[in-house]
């Protein structure tokens, strides 16, 4: 399905943390990255696209624009999705992660802010946190168009045409053709990337030094 | 249930992709072909027909084969958005640490070529050319002077690099705490515990029969033996490779072991392979490559030295030159997180058209490469089929175990796969080879990367590389490693230094592979 990728605002990241940032000793293991959207009006959600960097659990919460004008409310829709297996290890540390809309809890429907939560609990890490983050909506649908009148109220009970000795039968005949067609059709798509096996350019094999690029 | 029907049709369509451009593919449509001249085959259903005839005639089966082959040795697709460097290796820290061994192989051997005057590649003329094709069969007696050669690295300067990777992001403190590993390797990679690899080699258990255990004379063969070469002879005759990969987990009986390694790496001598093979041996007696001298020195020093594989001095040269001028081997860079060395046509620097990859496969032997394909030669005898089957074990095993990646079956894994099960299951033993600074991969690193061949005899390392086919991968390298260190435990408790340790474990000739590996993991009382 075509989606549509949406100009987002991701704001710098806020640790959560317990007591005095400057004085304890840990690291923050809870971190909030806001993203708005400023110059869309709310829209559906698709797709929420990233690279994760070390950062073990997400949970999104979402605030949706309502009709009514009651304030819009926080909403969670994803609660501790586990991108680290074992979050001291280095297994789905730097993985590339699409979250769809049936994966929520919530509807989707008129996105005016998400905000993002990623939890690390594990000490052993420097840092965390997801790159390159991309918002996708649902991509436009294919126009419609309006059909011509035959095709859309085709002539019901037409009689065959009755069938003249010694010919086959016409609707055996077009059958065959299509598949006939559908094979042509194949073979023009397929396209191969093996190579073809020659190391040398032109049968001439004379190096420099290797290269370090 | 979206995603997983798009993941799917992915994998589906990469799988078909790969596939068109293969011999079967050709041969599948041949016979396609040739079966419209069958009279139950009829145009109107003409796509059933020949979906039948292929079930029947056995074609479906090497169809099946073959994707299963496929499934076995790429990686299943990543994330659309994820480039194609993140497919090789995902981690990024990984992927420069690579490239920077990289470079420096690329140096020692651009230096080596300076600094003794001799082209990487050099086109021999036609009367050289003449000579070696006489000689082919017995290149062995050749005495060339390889004094100034010297192997461009070694297994301990490879672990020196291990040693020193590190991830950025993670704390690395100077001082000991809960953060820092006992052993050498200071990555946090993910590597599977006893109970993880007993589900995991679950038919090495106890209860199972296994070749290695269940043969011994002691033992009558009606128990298992028997039956176990029957089941094998009957998997041989369906040709299934799936089937083939199961059963060799309880070890392959001897006679079938050749076929039976064929039939899982899917390889079967076509006409089209004996003249790809004949071609590379053209290749080799055209061009001269600086890789060429290192590759006899390697042989010289290592397999023509050892007693059981200096007989098979003059296969290994006839495997190992070819193998350096195949550039099908290139396709398994897109899964290695390593890159083939790159050079120009002289006088043509930086232009893109006369770029070339040196050597043509990209693969840099180093020293004790040649072990890799001395075992083979006990199954093999033929030429271009020792070749295929040595081909194909390097680019689904044995690659991995000289380029630093996380992969589970990298090298880095598997040390640390070692150094973990040993600390967890040994703790005596650890600390007290690490007090003495004998630390334990320092011995064991050696072997995992040769995969055992040299150290073990031929009739153990062949059970040993059964496993590996089945269960397709290379962790019970590792746990092999730990099991030996568990079975010499009482002497190295007594040793004072590297130097005696090293003599504890110098020889492992009369180990018997198949009762190590299931008395560590199945047995052991912790």
């Amino acid at each position: 399905m075509s989606r549509v990728s949406v100009p987002c605002h991701v704001k710098g990241t806020v640790a959560l943390q317990v007591g005095d940032v400057r004085t304890s000793q840990g690291r923050p293991g809870v971190l909030v990255i806001d993203v708005t959207f400023p110059s869309v009006a709310p829209f559906e959600l698709q797709e929420i696209m990233f690279k994760n960097y070390y950062t073990a659990f997400l949970s999104i919460r979402v605030r949706q624009h309502t009709s009514t004008h009651t304030p819009a409310k926080w909403v969670t829709c994803l609660r501790d999705y586990c991108l680290m297996p074992d979050p001291h290890s280095e297994e789905g540390a730097q993985e590339y992660v699409s979250l769809f809309k049936h994966q929520m809890l919530c509807d989707m429907a008129r996105v005016l802010e998400l905000r993002l939560i990623l939890r690390q609990p594990s000490p052993l890490w420097l840092s965390f946190t997801v790159e390159e983050l991309q918002i996708y909506q649902q991509g436009p649908k294919s126009p419609s168009m309006t059909f011509p009148k035959w095709l859309s109220h085709p002539v019901s009970c037409e009689q065959p045409a009755p069938l003249i000795e010694g010919l086959p039968d016409p609707s055996r005949v077009s059958s065959e053709v299509q598949q006939m067609w559908a094979l042509t059709e194949m073979i023009r798509a397929s396209h191969t990337s093996t190579r073809i096996g020659r190391f040398d350019v032109d049968g001439c094999y004379d190096l420099n030094l290797l290269s370090y690029t | 249930m979206l995603q997983e029907e798009s993941d799917l049709s992915l994998i589906i369509a990469q799988i078909v992709q790969k596939l068109k451009g293969s011999n079967l593919y050709a041969q599948l449509e041949r016979q396609a072909w040739a079966s419209l001249q069958r009279p139950e085959i009829k145009l109107e259903s003409l796509k059933e027909d020949i979906k039948e005839f292929f079930k029947i005639s056995g074609w479906e089966k090497k169809l099946q084969n073959a994707v299963y082959s496929e499934l076995s040795v790429f990686p299943l697709p990543s994330h659309p958005a994820a480039p194609p460097e993140h497919l090789k290796e995902p981690l990024v820290y990984m992927r420069k640490a690579q490239g920077s061994w990289e470079k420096r192989i690329l140096k020692s051997l651009n230096s080596m070529c300076t600094e003794l005057s001799i082209p990487l590649a050099r086109k021999r003329p036609v009367g050289e050319q003449k000579e070696l094709l006489n000689k082919w069969n017995e290149m062995g007696t050749d005495e060339p002077d390889l004094s100034l050669f010297r192997p461009v690295y070694a297994p301990k300067d490879f672990l020196e690099v291990l040693i020193n990777l590190r991830n950025p992001n993670y704390e690395n403190g100077d001082s000991l705490s809960f953060r820092t590993h006992l052993g050498l390797i200071q990555v946090p990679l993910k590597v599977k515990d006893i109970p993880e690899l007993k589900e995991f080699f679950v038919e090495l258990g106890l209860t199972t029969g296994q070749l290695g255990i269940d043969d011994s004379t002691q033992v009558p063969p009606e128990l298992f033996e028997n039956e176990h070469v029957r089941i094998g002879q009957k998997v041989l005759a369906e040709q299934d490779s799936a089937a083939a990969q199961q059963y060799i987990r309880q070890g392959s009986p001897t006679a079938l072991r050749a076929e039976l390694w064929a039939l899982i790496l899917n390889i079967s001598s076509q006409p089209e392979d004996i003249l790809y093979y004949e071609q590379l041996k053209t290749n080799v007696i055209q061009h001269d490559l600086l890789v060429d001298s290192l590759i006899y020195k390697d042989v010289k020093l290592t397999a023509s030295n050892d007693d059981y594989y200096f007989v098979f001095e003059d296969y290994l040269y006839q495997v190992l030159l070819c193998f350096s001028r195949d550039p099908s081997v290139l396709g398994h860079f897109a899964y290695n997180s390593a890159s083939p060395p790159k050079s120009y046509i002289r006088g043509k620097l930086g232009l893109e058209e006369y770029a070339v990859f040196y050597p043509p496969n990209g693969v840099i032997p180093f020293h004790g490469f040649s072990m890799y394909v001395a075992p083979l030669c006990f199954l093999y005898h033929e030429p271009s089929k020792l070749y295929q089957i040595f081909r194909e074990m390097y680019v689904r095993f044995f690659f991995r175990l000289h380029s630093i990646s996380s992969h589970p079956s990298g090298i880095v894994s598997l040390c640390l796969l070692f150094e973990t099960l040993l600390q967890t299951y040994l703790p005596q033993l650890f600390y007290h080879l690490r007090e003495i600074g004998a630390q334990p991969l320092r011995i064991s690193f050696k072997w995992m990367v040769r995969a055992f061949s040299g150290y073990l005899a031929t009739d153990q390392l062949l059970l040993l590389w059964d496993r590996i086919l089945g269960y397709n991968s290379l962790e019970i390298l590792a746990v092999l490693a730990a099991a030996v260190f568990a079975f010499r435990a009482v002497n190295l408790m007594e040793v004072t230094s590297l130097a005696a340790a090293e003599a504890v474990l110098a020889d492992l000739s009369t180990l018997k592979v198949m009762p190590l590996l299931q008395i560590f993991l199945f047995a052991t009382v912790t």
